[in-house]
């Protein structure tokens, strides 16, 4: 498998350069396909978490016959562990607005929305003043695109596309049955581009330095580099941009507080990475993909807790409308009580794992789906931990 | 008010175009190869097969087109190759070359899991719910032979709300949503939906209140279409059975026209068989001392509202301008509280017209009692309803006297069914037998109240003849009937061309009641039933399950009655001619105003959204 050595990189936050207005003149004088192209070329992957290939879900979104579509951001950045979308937003929007008025000049969409998690609502004023003054800027451009901004409700299932339409439409939160996918109706059931937040910004950067550029970083699997936040036991917690494609050792070596026992890559819905696994397990869309967060967890930590809490995270978070997620999120978690109470044998623990793996095959959406991911990898490794 | 799924209907529109183009897809399920066309579900292409995958969510009334597939409750998984998870059959659509296998052991395996699951989040009462025997939930575990539970994790608990007509256990929801889909979609009364988050989401009215303080209508229709015994009725059967055996008092009961074409379901007879006779005899071998026909009141009905429609268009013609019209019927209960909640703007246009129901409950405790002898309080008048609305319509303060409800109970068809059943009442071997005079009598036209066009067709008949002074030519009117949700007609009032309106559901009668409050209403007179097919599909009747075959029976059940009446029409009903001569004087007259007549009130402001 192909690794690159750990390598922090500063493109993302980069502001000497950052004259976005001559990003989307160079861009907006190009044919829109082979913008298109370009992203595909790049291999720039979604950075949310999923990694579906950008220039993919614009060309899909591009080919459909459609007078409206729209260009959606998903800042609704709810992962536990994940923090970089704020950061982004807060430091270099523009680089986001930019990115978000190229895809519709790609796609042909004349709207665009932000839809922004509601705890980061302290970001609403300032970000809206500064849309106000982009959308000005481009009108006078002659690019026909806005863009706007609607907030959530806290709800952790609304950063899951369909949810988030269904939320952006006024109802309640709840994923839609796929297919349809957004490409073909998403927001208003119209054809729809929803990227991460840092996705747009690298967009921005292609069209700036072109796509090679882009794929002098990462792995062929895992092209470019992408911000991690950073969190737990360690001394320097915070937002760093790193190379694609690193070992888990390395990450640790540079992060952690020297007594890591486990790093959660991928946040509460990723997996769980023990110590022997380290030097094995490469970051990226090859190994364990993930959306920005990685916790890192030393020897004074329980990993009864760890799990525990998420699985309190899930059940919360679940929508309720599929039972496998509606109640399975919650039967995991009394199951790990049960056990750890002596109230039911270890043995349980097996049968849990397989309501986690029946979970991941028939729940509705990701939610539901990527339980198993902590549960398993958690009770796998730290089984006596769950049990005593 | 925004409806999420009336927007779907442009989703719905737009898959419908994609489809148009009859494409056809060839698909393995099972190993059997099969061709269809674009757009059907896996679910469906497997029925066509003979392979019947089951399913708890999903809900369809066929050809009406009432559906619910939220593809939620993950019973329908199955399995198709190259594809990493499970997909639900009721929403995915087949593709060519698709390879699906609807009973392998990983399918299975997942199946038995989410059933599981459910039940771990259901009470163990079947022996007492009032459910038992019609639960979906509980046929698929019978069908799953599940004998254990795995998982014991917790059981949401929650209260019960109890209002006149529905009854909230919501400990036994398992989130299908079919009622929300109902009481949105299809009523657009928007008062039933999924609150809460996670393990705690259930289907409640806005934040949480009861349902007695929400804009419900009690049209039952959320009842009809629950799986579960989450929504149930109020059960009054201990109560009139205590009536029953109370000497002091006498027991008069009335029974609506639905309820003769649905009420031998109950008993394993084939959807649509007529059980006039033997209800009537059943009621008597229950030990009810008269059993009435709320058909005769409906014969009134039509005395009072036909002449009331008659009334205004002739003020129309005049040129009177303070004349509303169209003139709304308003025998529906369910129809009669939407308006007062929805359109209180509009409570005039409705005809002031009682309902059947109880106009009988007025006429029995006045009239008949007057005639055998008995004091108001020591009749009860008991009604059997194929409707949970008439639950709540009998407590309304203006149906009483001195607090002494003119209706004391109303059943629903299912509850007399169980009532039968509990007096070991062999339905199905019972003599034919003959409703008591002199509330017994009815005509045709009476009996076709029960499904939606009836109340119009019957209106129709009278006040053409009273109208023109001339004998109908013919009685069946074709243009009038039918389940298409809103429908219109012109009958030819001897050259007065009088047009009609019907629509049935309530989502379909906003449209009409839209049109009127624009000025653009072009109708005389319309007819509105709150449930779909009418009386016929109400929500006290035997459980159809989704069969809209059951339905189209007991329509052409009704019509059948119809027919077969020596009497068709209302003001022919001797019995009829007879109550006016003695009792009332005339239609519309001061006597009818006092017992027939009623007003309808603004209720906006009775709905409480926080204490």
């Amino acid at each position: 498998m192909e690794k690159r050595n750990l390598k922090k990189v500063d493109i993302i936050f980069d502001i000497s350069e950052c004259d976005y207005l001559a990003v989307l003149d160079k861009t907006i004088l190009r044919d829109p396909d082979e913008v298109i192209l370009d992203i595909i070329d790049s291999g720039l992957k979604g950075r949310g978490g999923a990694g579906f290939p950008t220039g993919l879900k614009w060309k899909f979104t591009k080919n459909e016959d459609s007078e409206i579509k729209y260009v959606i951001c998903n800042a609704d950045e709810g992962e536990p562990g994940t923090f970089k979308d704020r950061e982004i937003l807060d430091r270099v929007p523009e680089k986001v607005f930019t990115g978000m008025a190229i895809c519709g000049f790609c796609i042909g969409a004349k709207e665009g929305y932000i839809y922004l998690r509601g705890e980061y609502n302290f970001l609403l004023e300032e970000l809206k003043m500064k849309i106000d003054l982009f959308n000005k800027q481009i009108r006078e451009k002659g690019l026909e695109f806005t863009i706007g901004i609607r907030s959530g409700s806290g709800a952790y299932i609304c950063g899951e596309e369909s949810a988030l339409f269904e939320s952006m439409e006024g109802y309640r939160g709840e994923p839609r049955n796929k297919p349809p996918y957004p490409t073909v109706a998403g927001y208003n059931w119209k054809p729809t581009v929803i990227n991460n937040v840092e996705t747009l910004v690298y967009v921005s950067m292609i069209c700036r330095l072109g796509p090679d550029k882009f794929k002098e970083l990462g792995t062929k699997d895992s092209r470019g580099s992408k911000v991690f936040s950073v969190s737990g036991d360690t001394p320097s917690a915070g937002i760093f941009e790193l190379e694609l494609g690193m070992p888990l050792n390395e990450f640790v070596e540079e992060f952690g507080d020297g007594d890591t026992k486990a790093v959660q890559v991928g946040g509460a819905s990723g997996h769980c990475v023990p110590r022997k696994q380290f030097n094995e397990t490469i970051i990226g869309f090859e190994g364990i993909p993930t959306g920005g967060s990685m916790m890192i967890f030393n020897s004074s930590r329980s990993m009864y807790n760890v799990l525990h809490d998420y699985l309190e995270f899930f059940t919360e978070e679940s929508c309720g409308q599929c039972t496998p997620c509606r109640v399975g999120c919650q039967q995991l978690l009394k199951g790990i009580e049960a056990v750890k109470k002596g109230e039911r044998k270890p043995a349980y623990l097996e049968e849990l794992k397989k309501l986690a793996l029946t979970m991941k095959v028939a729940a509705k959406c990701g939610l539901g789906q990527s339980v198993a991911n902590p549960f398993n990898s958690i009770i796998d490794n730290f089984r006596e931990e769950i049990i005593y | 008010m925004r409806l999420k799924y009336a927007d779907n209907v442009i989703f719905r529109n737009y898959l419908k175009d994609q489809a148009k183009n009859m494409e056809q897809i060839a698909l393995t399920i099972d190993n059997k190869k099969l061709t269809v066309e674009k757009g059907v579900t896996i679910l469906q292409a497997a029925r066509t097969i003979g392979i019947e995958i089951p399913t708890l969510c999903y809900f369809n009334l066929g050809d009406l087109q009432i559906e619910n597939k939220p593809g939620g409750c993950r019973i329908c998984v199955v399995e198709i190759e190259g594809r990493k998870n499970l997909a639900p059959a009721c929403v995915t659509e087949c593709a060519t070359g698709m390879v699906v296998h609807t009973h392998n052991i990983r399918v299975l395996n997942a199946r038995r899991t989410v059933l599981e699951l459910i039940l771990s989040d259901h009470p163990f009462d079947c022996l007492v719910c009032s459910k038992s025997g019609e639960c979906e939930l509980q046929s698929l575990a019978q069908k799953f032979g599940i004998r254990e539970i795995h998982y014991q994790g917790e059981k949401s608990v929650y209260r019960k709300d109890t209002s006149p007509a529905i009854i909230r256990d919501i400990d036994k929801c398992i989130m299908c949503r079919r009622c929300e889909m109902m009481c949105n979609d299809f009523q657009t009364c928007g008062v039933l939906s999924a609150i809460n988050r996670g393990f705690q989401s259930v289907v409640a009215p806005a934040f949480e209140m009861n349902l007695d303080h929400s804009t419900c209508t009690y049209c039952g229709q959320c009842v009809s279409v629950c799986p579960t015994g989450a929504l149930t009725e109020q059960d009054h059967t201990r109560s009139v059975l205590n009536a029953l055996a109370d000497p002091t008092k006498t027991v008069v009961v009335q029974t609506a026209p639905a309820v003769r074409a649905a009420l031998g379901e109950a008993f394993g007879l084939p959807a649509g068989s007529l059980v006039t006779g033997k209800m009537v005899a059943a009621l008597r071998q229950l030990g009810f001392d008269y059993v009435f026909d709320t058909d005769f009141a409906a014969d009134l009905t039509i005395m009072e509202e036909g002449s009331e429609l008659l009334d205004r268009l002739t003020r129309h013609l005049k040129g009177d301008p303070h004349v509303k019209l169209p003139i709304l019927t308003s025998c529906c209960p369910g129809w009669v509280n939407f308006f007062e909640h929805h359109f209180p703007e509009m409570i005039d246009i409705p005809s002031t017209a009682k309902s059947p129901q109880q106009m009988f409950g007025a006429v029995a405790k006045t009239y008949l009692a007057d005639k055998i002898g008995l004091k108001r309080k020591d009749l009860v008048v008991v009604s059997i309803m194929p409707c949970l609305a008439k639950k709540y319509e009998c407590t309304r303060e203006e149906f009483s006297s001195d607090g002494n409800p003119d209706v004391d109970y109303a059943l629903s068809t299912r509850e007399l069914a169980n009532l039968i059943k509990q007096a070991n009442i062999g339905f199905t071997s019972l003599e034919d037998e003959n409703f008591d005079d002199p509330m017994g009598e009815s005509s045709g036209a009476a009996v076709i109240f029960g499904t939606t066009g009836g109340v119009i067709e019957a209106a129709v008949r009278t006040a053409y003849e009273l109208h023109t002074g001339k004998e109908l030519p013919k009685l069946d009117f074709e243009e009038l009937r039918g389940l298409e949700f809103v429908r219109s007609a012109t009958v030819d009032f001897d050259g007065l061309p009088i047009r009609i309106g019907i629509a049935h559901g309530l989502g379909n009668a906003r449209k009409l009641l839209e049109e009127i409050k624009a000025g653009r209403s072009r109708y005389h007179a319309i007819e509105i039933m709150a449930c779909p097919g009418g009386c016929i599909g109400g929500g006290g009747q035997p459980y159809t399950h989704g069969d809209i075959n059951i339905l189209k029976a007991r329509q052409k059940a009704i019509y059948e009655e119809d027919k077969r009446k020596p009497l068709r029409k209302s003001h022919e009903n001797p019995s009829i001619q007879r109550l006016y001569e003695e009792f009332l004087g005339t239609p519309l007259g001061e006597m009818s105003h006092h017992l027939l007549h009623t007003h309808y009130f603004d209720k906006t402001g009775e709905v409480i959204i926080s204490e």
